[in-house]
């Protein structure tokens, strides 16, 4: 049976606070080379082009409680983005000329204004992602009608689905999690979800369950396809492969499971310098549900500001993308998840 | 505990080529040839070696291939049929010699 869990906050355990978490992975840099250094003796450095896509983080609320989460989300979480930092992305978005957004969480479909800042993005021809958890499309009757609500907005639709078969799910996300996400696949599907000629596109994440790295995406994928075909009639489009960072509710698990030092030397034994022209630090800008700006969502939770030379923390309301371009990233040991093997992102592998 | 097996030495499997480099060179070189994607996938291949890795009870090979056919996306109930693959084999193996002992009975008795 699944260890049902409460988050890190609602336990007030040590890993909660981001200090910690970064502590941690300073520490790890007696055991292997800080990520830092790496760039350096491969003859690499981390700066940040013009962004492309906004990813907007609406908020840790979530009706999961998965064990690898890195948001640390949950039920308890009351941290959710307003209406009004809601507009000031829209105002970014309008002075930026961006037209890409990806909207993540927790569940984001949790934040009251999650349907208002979907129909904006929409009306202002953005190409719209959104990262769904499947289950919250039938946890409750007023998520319902969200597949509705994605086509008749043309989003792109982008679910976590760790594996094919229910135990292998269930410990991580918890138990019924897996029949759930079947029921909303099929309900995303009768919608024209992953369906040919549709243009609604439905894009599956995958992530190992354990301290183990992804295999090759497209072997993956071929037998997700498979799989899902054969036992429940399921099609999508992309699987997207990503390795679990060492973070929050992960690295809770690597750490009581004594494996944290063996995780990290996996990282970089795999680390592979071909991946990091493509890191979507690069072109992607995470805002925060308070509005704050940081390379990446994983940075977002390990707390690691975008801040002016001052070191003044920047804002998404008193911002330009200019001044944003050429920003060197903020880098900890956990960036050795993103670079490890064929690298990782929120679309999926980044080298053949 | 001090034990024959210990789990750092893994990750040690190159240093075999100090005593003789050329052969050891070409057993990686072949190896690698060996897992890759062919007339078999690198997936099927992965999933025979930790069948073989059990029937030759080798901790290091149960070890990365466990993890490899992880990675590859087999199931705990995929693995472990696998497992009874090799051991079936092995089992078979040994009984199928029964009929020599069998042989052997018939040759020595009185009938
Ligand atoms: S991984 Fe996703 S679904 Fe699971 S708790 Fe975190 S935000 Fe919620
Ligand atoms: S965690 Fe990954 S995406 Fe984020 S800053 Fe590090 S390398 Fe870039």
């Amino acid at each position: 049976m699944p260890t049902p869990m409460a988050t890190l906050a609602r336990q007030q355990h040590p890993l909660a606070s981001t200090e910690v978490q970064l502590k941690y992975l300073d520490e790890v840099t007696g055991v292997v080379p800080p990520f830092a250094h790496q760039l350096q003796s491969a003859g690499l450095d981390l700066k940040a082009l013009a962004p492309e896509i906004l990813q907007i983080n609406v908020g840790k609320l979530c009706n999961q409680t998965c064990r690898h989460c890195h948001v640390d989300a949950g039920p308890d979480r009351r941290e959710v983005m307003s209406r009004e930092t809601m507009e000031q992305c829209l105002r970014f978005l309008d002075r930026s000329g961006m037209r890409i957004v990806d909207i993540t969480g927790g569940a984001p479909e949790m934040n009251p204004h999650y349907r208002w800042l979907v129909t904006e993005c929409h009306s202002r021809n953005c190409r719209v992602m959104t990262r769904c958890n499947l289950t919250i499309i039938v946890a409750a009757p007023r998520f319902r009608d969200l597949p509705e609500f994605f086509a008749k907005h043309q989003v792109e639709v982008i679910c976590s689905l760790p594996f094919y078969e229910a135990s292998r799910t269930d410990r991580q996300r918890g138990a019924g999690v897996f029949d759930a996400s079947i029921e909303a696949l099929k309900v995303l599907n009768q919608q024209g979800y992953g369906q040919p000629n549709t243009g609604l596109l439905l894009h599956l994440v995958y992530n190992p369950v354990g301290a183990f790295l992804s295999g090759p995406q497209h072997v993956l994928e071929q037998q997700f396809k498979k799989e899902l075909h054969q036992r429940f009639g399921i099609v999508f489009n992309n699987l997207y492969v990503i390795n679990n960072l060492p973070i929050s509710r992960f690295l809770a698990f690597l750490l009581q499971s004594g494996q944290f030092e063996e995780y990290m030397k996996k990282l970089v034994a795999a680390f592979n310098p071909a991946t990091v022209p493509a890191l979507m630090c690069r072109t992607t800008l995470s805002v925060g549900w308070d509005g704050y700006l940081y390379d990446c969502d994983f940075n977002q939770m390990l707390d690691l500001k975008i801040t002016n030379s001052n070191g003044t923390p920047i804002h998404i309301s008193d911002v330009t993308p200019e001044q944003l371009e050429g920003r060197a990233i903020r880098l900890s040991q956990h960036c050795y998840g993103c670079t490890a093997g064929a690298g990782s992102s929120c679309g999926g592998q980044l080298v053949q | 505990m001090k034990t024959y097996y210990n789990p750092d030495d893994l990750a040690r499997f190159s240093e075999i080529s100090q005593y003789d480099k050329e052969l050891a060179d070409k057993f990686f070189k072949w190896y690698q040839e060996v897992f890759a994607e062919g007339a078999l996938s690198a997936r099927e291949k992965s999933l025979i070696a930790l069948a073989v890795a059990h029937a030759l009870q080798c901790p290091y090979c149960i070890h990365a291939y466990t993890e490899d056919a992880l990675a590859k996306g087999y199931s705990e109930e995929q693995m472990m049929e696998a497992v009874h693959v090799a051991a079936a084999i092995r089992g078979g193996a040994s009984l199928v010699h029964a009929t020599q002992m069998m042989n052997r009975i018939n040759q020595l008795s009185i009938s």
